[in-house]
């Protein structure tokens, strides 16, 4: 193994241009598809803090009374896990709105009716995405006695379309760059073993197996695949680091949102995923020319 | 001249345990064009066998069909019982660790030192390292090229390449010995001593074949059986003392 590894080492010190290109292109598609990553994770990170962990407000009709409670409860229970389940009458709701507002304004006193309806606040339990609440949410909409269930559908539902959006613009683009990086491998290997041509033809002829012959290439792929994946993190690493160091904390806190790196587990994936684009690009090149 | 196929392997078998090489019948053409026409040949465990014959007369294309770089048209050969004609490719590369080859146009590998032309045989049967740098030195040193053992091919003389040429044959222990013209190259000094190098072996008890047209040098170094070929086809054997 030492030895293929020695001698992959050397051919890539060989053609130190090829491989340099090799690299720097599966570097840069690993920067794109990473950058998206990053973008993703915060995005959504940041849409659950604004979901406040999945919570909604049920509004319900006047025509609500306290006996139709629980059987409101259970059927709200019926329909998905919930973690708890507060109610909050419409009294309760005008004082807490008195008390909080007394400072400012009398208005709330002149009122001869409580404008505010009845509300159940919930907190759902387990959920993976914005989607799994919306879902949820408009399942409690069907119930005959919700008015209205909030949890931020608007100006955040508006704003999901848009995520959407780049989520797919995403895929596509790290596909293409992946395609290119894939399609970039595969031809270096190529241009490797045709530079390599006699020596395949006197390995043959000396008893050298198949395997013994493709390995140099495999292990060549790999660490192709290997360096590409960490120079691209590296690169996005610094930016990282240099923009982040430039944001306006205050700005940061207000709109709740700091930028975080990839997490390891996503380092991880992108490292191996580099690692495994190499040998997909020797695998796909040696069957075609060994065929 | 009809032998059933099988029948020819059961003799083998039986009758000649020693005979290393066989050929029956082997036709090798190239288009319409014959190469070697009707072969029949025997050799013995440990034979020292020179093919002469003009140039074009096929004595490259006779060792070719041996190591399977060439398939015969027609015919059938057995090396050590094994019938070529049967041998899968994933079973091939253990066919050719049992020849050692020198081969007309050397086949060196450029862009690698001479010590790693020569390592690659062992290398490639899956030597220990300690072991594979030993052996390749003491090769080099016995053919002269132990001082030049970093040096790219390209840069050597074509005696020099010849000689690295037979060292890389002879490094693996083979128990064939299958050298083109090894001694082109060289002046009559350095010929004279890649042949005795190559009658060591012999003397080992290896089986060795050496094709050239340069009769008269071989004739007056070495003892073995002499096979005279001219347009694919042998014209006659003789043993030379
Ligand atoms: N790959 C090939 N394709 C077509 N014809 C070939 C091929 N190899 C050899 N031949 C032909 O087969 C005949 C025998 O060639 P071969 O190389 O065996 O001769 P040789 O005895 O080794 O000659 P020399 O002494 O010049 O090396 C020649 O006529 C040659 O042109
Ligand atoms: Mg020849």
């Amino acid at each position: 193994m030492t030895h293929f590894v020695k001698k992959a080492l050397a051919d890539i010190r060989l053609n130190r241009f090829l491989n340099l290109i090799t690299i720097i292109t599966i570097s840069l598609s690993i920067l794109v598809v990473s950058v998206f990553l990053l973008f993703f994770e915060n995005a959504s990170r940041v849409i659950e803090s604004w979901n406040q962990g999945g919570r909604a407000m049920i509004y319900l009709k006047s025509d609500f009374s306290l006996d139709m409670l629980p059987d409101l409860k259970a059927k709200i229970n019926a329909l998905g896990d919930i973690d708890d389940m507060v109610f909050i009458s419409k009294t309760q709701a005008i004082d807490k709105l008195k008390k909080e507002m007394s400072s400012r304004t009398t208005f709330l006193e002149t009122l001869n009716e409580n404008p505010l309806p009845d509300a159940l606040e919930i907190r759902i339990k387990t959920y993976n995405s914005f989607e799994e609440v919306q879902k949820f949410a408009q399942s409690i909409k069907k119930i005959e006695i919700v008015e209205e269930v909030e949890y931020g559908q608007g100006w955040l539902g508006k704003f999901l379309k848009i995520f959407n959006l780049f989520k797919i613009t995403g895929y596509g683009m790290c596909t293409l760059f992946f395609l290119i990086a894939l399609f970039i491998t595969a031809n270096t290997v190529r241009l490797a073993f045709y530079s390599r041509k006699i020596e395949v033809e006197v390995m043959r002829l000396v008893g050298a197996t198949e395997t013994f012959i493709k390995a140099p290439f495999y292990v060549e792929g790999l660490l192709q695949g290997f360096f590409g994946g960490i120079l691209g993190l590296m690169v996005l690493l610094i930016t990282y680091l240099s923009v982040s160091s430039g944001i306006d904390q205050s700005l940061a806190s207000y709109i709740y949102f700091d930028i975080r790196f990839l997490s390891l587990k996503i380092i991880l994936l992108i490292i191996f995923g580099s690692t495994f684009l190499g040998w997909f690009g020797c695998y796909l090149s040696l069957k075609q020319i060994l065929k | 001249m009809t032998m059933d196929v099988n029948n020819f392997e059961d003799m083998n078998d039986t009758n000649n345990k020693n005979l290393t090489i066989r050929l029956f019948n082997v036709n090798k053409r190239y288009g319409g064009k014959f190469a070697l026409k009707g072969i029949n040949l025997d050799i013995e465990q440990g034979e020292f066998i020179f093919i002469s014959g003009p140039s074009g007369a096929g004595k490259s294309t006779l060792l070719k069909v041996l190591y399977l770089a060439e398939k015969v048209s027609e015919g059938q050969i057995l090396i050590e019982g094994m019938n070529l004609a049967r041998i899968s490719s994933s079973k091939l590369p253990f066919l050719r660790r049992r020849f050692g080859m020198v081969f007309q146009d050397f086949k060196l590998i450029p862009n690698r030192t001479v010590y790693e032309n020569v390592a690659l045989v062992l290398e490639a049967a899956g030597a220990k390292s300690s072991f594979v740098k030993k052996k390749v030195m003491q090769v080099l040193r016995t053919v002269g090229m132990d001082k030049k053992f970093k040096a790219l091919p390209p840069t050597l003389s074509g005696g020099e390449q010849q000689r690295v040429a037979v060292a890389r044959a002879v490094v693996g222990d083979p128990s064939i010995i299958l050298a083109d013209e090894p001694t082109g190259s060289l002046d009559s000094k350095s010929a004279q001593l890649i042949l005795d190098f190559l009658m060591e072996y012999h003397k080992k008890g290896a089986t060795v074949l050496i094709a050239s047209h340069n009769l008269h040098l071989l004739q007056s170094t070495v003892r073995g059986r002499n096979v005279e070929i001219s347009e694919g086809t042998i014209n006659r054997t003789a043993t030379m003392l």
